[in-house]
């Protein structure tokens, strides 16, 4: 973002970054900095709170007034990510002839429709829609077996964006079920990986991968570092 | 150590581009300003080309109107779950449009551009070709602010 600030300023276009890693933004004098130290992934500090993101554009603003520059401020609130798991019920299971995360997924399809419904939109659709998500799960669980890489996909590994597509449809859902005030973030995160069975089958195909010696760049990408 | 700690702790010694002076573009009053949004989101529309894993230095223009934006950065490692509640936490075009109803700022741009933040550490492409690129529209829309979101 700093790089970006410094071509838009030279193309006369005055910039103020909002940024979330404060030794990077130090390091490359931007012209006009404000530190946000919120959760990565939230730069405005908090969802559904437009009274706390018209605080944060409004602190932006104000360092339009430096008379010159590089300029870095803190904004003096911060907000903390929060890690524990989202409050949200798990399907029962229903058909013993699968997989366990086979059918949690299928068991999750009405709350996902919903969230596709309402948004009008979803994250899901990087290798698979949602119609695709039981057999990916399948596939991950043949990894898991004992399987290796290039019989269960065939010359090309994309786990990356199946991965992707997984946590996606499971946070949508997450997201329709869960009651409450908004998560914190991190929480559909903390659950997908630590409560569904789904999370904890990618985190097992991960690590088969990584046994079957499956290029890095894969598999380093396909959990959050940590995980 | 919370994970945005561990990330926070690895980016800090990222190489990144050094710049020998900082330039300067000195804004005409708030109240005047058109003001766009640039983030590293990797936002783009539906029917727009969704941006490639890694080292993709091209970037997505979308209409201030259009709503329903996918959020096309890869990385696994930043919450995701927000801008599925709401968008404006990386993407405050509401925000934007309500600070110009109020006559705070003095208009929204027509358009506003996606990067995808997962770049080489020199960010070569992106500030010798597709950023001055990007620069040069938002320039021909009039924008004279821009607000620049991370992930």
């Amino acid at each position: 973002m700093c790089a970006l600030a410094h071509v838009l300023e030279a193309a006369g276009i005055a910039t103020v970054v909002l940024a979330s890693m404060r030794p990077v933004a130090e390091r490359m004098n931007a012209p006009r900095v404000l530190y946000c130290e919120f959760p990565l992934g939230r730069p405005l500090g908090v969802p559904d709170d437009a009274g706390f993101q018209r605080g944060v554009l409004t602190a932006a603003f104000e360092l339009l007034n430096a008379p010159s520059g590089p300029v870095l401020v803190d904004y003096p609130e911060v907000v903390e990510a929060d890690e524990t798991p989202l409050a949200c019920a798990l399907p029962p299971r229903f058909d013993p002839d699968v997989a366990a995360s086979v059918d949690e997924a299928r068991g999750l399809r009405a709350a996902y429709d919903r969230s596709v419904v309402r948004r009008g939109t979803t994250e899901v659709g990087r290798s698979i829609d949602a119609d695709g998500v039981a057999g990916a799960l399948a596939e991950l669980e043949r990894l898991i077996a004992g399987e290796h890489w290039k019989e269960v996909y065939g010359p090309r590994l994309d786990t990356l964006a199946v991965s992707h597509d997984l946590r996606a449809y499971y946070q949508e859902a997450a997201l329709e079920l869960a009651d409450g005030p908004s998560p914190g973030a991190r929480q559909a995160e903390a659950w997908f990986f630590e409560q569904t069975e789904a999370g904890k089958t990618l985190a097992a195909a991960r690590d088969a991968l990584k046994d079957q010696g499956a290029p890095e760049g894969i598999t380093f990408y396909m959990l959050p570092v940590g995980r | 150590m919370s994970s945005d700690q561990t990330m926070r702790d690895l980016m800090a010694n990222l190489p990144v581009p050094e710049f020998d002076a900082t330039p300067w573009a000195p804004p005409p009053p708030l109240a005047e300003a058109t003001v766009a949004i640039v983030t590293s989101a990797g936002l783009h529309r539906v029917d727009q080309d969704p941006f490639a894993g890694r080292g993709d230095h091209s970037y997505r223009m979308f209409d201030r109107e259009d709503r329903g934006l996918v959020l096309g950065h890869w990385s696994s490692n930043f919450d995701r779950s927000a801008f599925v509640l709401d968008h404006n936490v990386v993407y405050p075009i509401d925000r934007l449009e309500e600070l110009a109803a109020d006559g705070i700022i003095g208009s929204v741009a027509p358009r506003h551009v996606a990067f995808a933040g997962n770049q080489p550490d020199t960010v070569a492409e992106v500030r010798l070709d597709t950023g001055p690129a990007a620069a040069a529209e938002l320039r021909a829309d009039g924008v004279d602010v821009a607000i620049l979101t991370p992930v």
